[in-house]
């Protein structure tokens, strides 16, 4: 079993979405970085990142990686949020076929996986259908 | 004065129906909905649980305040079916609103009745000075056995209590609690689904918790049941909450806004406190609310609350109890719904 401690890293990120936006050129970073990739500035302000979006893409999963196997089938999306950026999560309480690009969708905090029967609970951010 | 600065709700969207239950076990289910006066009930998904329930209603809880969660001084969840044995559920919850590090969090246990714990500590720590806000979650994916009357009733949901001392949406009047040791419903450690003791939890266990709660917060009020304009019963069934209202003086329209027990099915530790939240969602300033909580164990907290002008200006800000109650349903079939409460038997 994996430690804890990779989870637990990226907690911030997973938890509140917390992002970095240079304070040059805009550019918001998720996870935050330490150099713009835009324009290579090293000053950046906190952020967080809105919980709405919309549907860029989308596909289904059927055959997961291992801890992902009693979820399958299961929806993955880039959403399209309404500050711009673009992140990649499961798409979840709905039916695929009625799942739309452009459809407008909101971020919940969900359980992502457990490390075994007997490890930790992972939790996270996935979207939901508005 | 003190009182609630914020709440929030949080209902699952899937739901169950008394007939799908009883289809499979053989039941008669006009009977079940006729005695229980349960219709259907909602059904966390498999990546729900307490924990993500309890965030999802303490953020609707912060879009009705607008406060800074660092001011935020106590994190309680009050639930019988927090994921971990061991590792607190509040931690997630206080991590996720972004209240660490400065918070003090605990998780609460008294069967159904661990939510209104919460909000008893939260608010009385507020009143003594010690924290400026202190948010409290009534949470529960609760399970009942297959085939047990239990599984009509046991479902899922979650409301959160931000108290504090500034821009309040209801002074908190008075604060009581009414408790024994009756045991009319457990669970053993490592055992999966609750016990109970069937006609026992009722005369004995909630009838009497509830009615001295509710007889002892009024008494210490100076209060009579016909001075609220709403009041909430913990629902374990639709029965129950009208049958102790009566028993106590109250009308069933002062009962109807905070019943939602038919559509939701038992929330456990979520229950009274929904309830509160679907009253707050209609009442109007200057209205009086009672609130009795019932835990096996056992035993009742109550609270009565006035509501304030702020009202008005706060409950468009976040989704109202009865839509999540209504809207958006996805109705399930009991195979799906075994497979989402984890009641089949895989290989390992």
């Amino acid at each position: 079993m994996s430690t804890p401690s990779r989870f637990w890293r990226e907690i911030p990120q997973r938890y509140r979405l917390e992002a970095n936006k240079c304070k040059r050129c805009g550019y918001i970073s998720f996870p935050p970085r330490l150099i713009c990739p835009q324009c290579q500035n090293r000053e950046f302000k906190e952020t967080k990142l809105a919980d709405k979006g919309k549907i860029l893409t989308f596909t289904v999963i059927r055959v997961p990686p291992q801890q992902f196997v009693d979820q399958a089938p299961y929806a993955v999306g880039i959403v399209e949020l309404d500050d711009g950026v673009k992140l990649t999560g499961q798409i979840v309480d709905c039916d695929f076929e009625n799942l739309k690009i452009g459809q407008k969708v909101k971020i919940e905090f969900r359980k992502i996986f457990d490390a075994g029967e007997a490890g930790i609970l992972c939790y996270g951010y996935k979207f939901v259908p508005e | 004065m003190e009182g609630i600065v914020g709440y929030g709700a949080y209902i699952p969207r899937n739901r169950i129906k008394v007939e799908e239950i009883a289809k499979v076990w053989g039941a008669d289910a006009p009977s079940y909905k006729r005695g229980l006066m349960l219709e259907e009930k909602s059904v966390p998904s498999p990546d729900q649980d307490t924990i993500t329930m309890s965030v999802e209603a303490a953020k609707n809880a912060l879009k009705r305040c607008l406060i800074n969660p660092k001011d935020i001084g106590a994190v309680y969840i009050g639930s019988e079916s927090h994921p971990y044995a061991v590792k607190p559920s509040g931690t997630v919850l206080a991590e996720a609103l972004g209240a660490t590090p400065e918070v003090h969090t605990a998780d609460f246990e008294f069967a159904c009745k661990a939510g209104t714990e919460g909000m008893y500590v939260a608010l009385n720590l507020v009143k003594t000075g010690d924290i400026k806000y202190g948010l409290a979650v009534g949470a529960d994916t609760s399970q009942g056995a297959p085939g047990d009357a239990l599984e009509y009733s046991a479902a899922a949901g979650a409301a959160a209590f931000i108290f504090g001392r500034e821009n309040i949406i209801a002074n908190a009047l008075e604060s009581y609690s009414y408790m024994t040791d009756t045991p009319d419903f457990w669970r053993r450690e490592y055992q999966y689904y609750p016990q109970h003791g069937g006609r026992f939890t009722g005369d004995p266990a909630y009838f009497k918790h509830v009615m001295g709660a509710a007889k002892g917060i009024m008494d210490k009020a100076g209060m009579k049941p016909s001075d609220f304009n709403y009041v909430t019963f913990h629902q374990p069934n639709g029965k129950f909450p009208f049958r102790v209202g009566k028993m106590l003086g109250f009308e069933k329209k002062q009962i109807e806004a905070g019943w939602l027990v038919n559509k939701l099915g038992n929330t456990y530790s979520g229950s009274s406190p929904l309830g509160l939240t679907a009253i707050l969602d209609v009442s109007k300033p200057g209205d009086m609310i009672l609130i009795v909580s019932y835990g096996s164990g056992a035993g009742s907290d109550a609270f009565i609350f006035e509501v304030t002008k702020r009202i008005e200006k706060v409950r468009d800000l976040a989704p109202k109890t009865r839509d999540l109650l209504d809207n958006n349903r996805r109705y399930l079939e009991y195979g799906e719904y075994a497979k989402f409460r984890q009641k089949i038997k895989k290989a390992s």
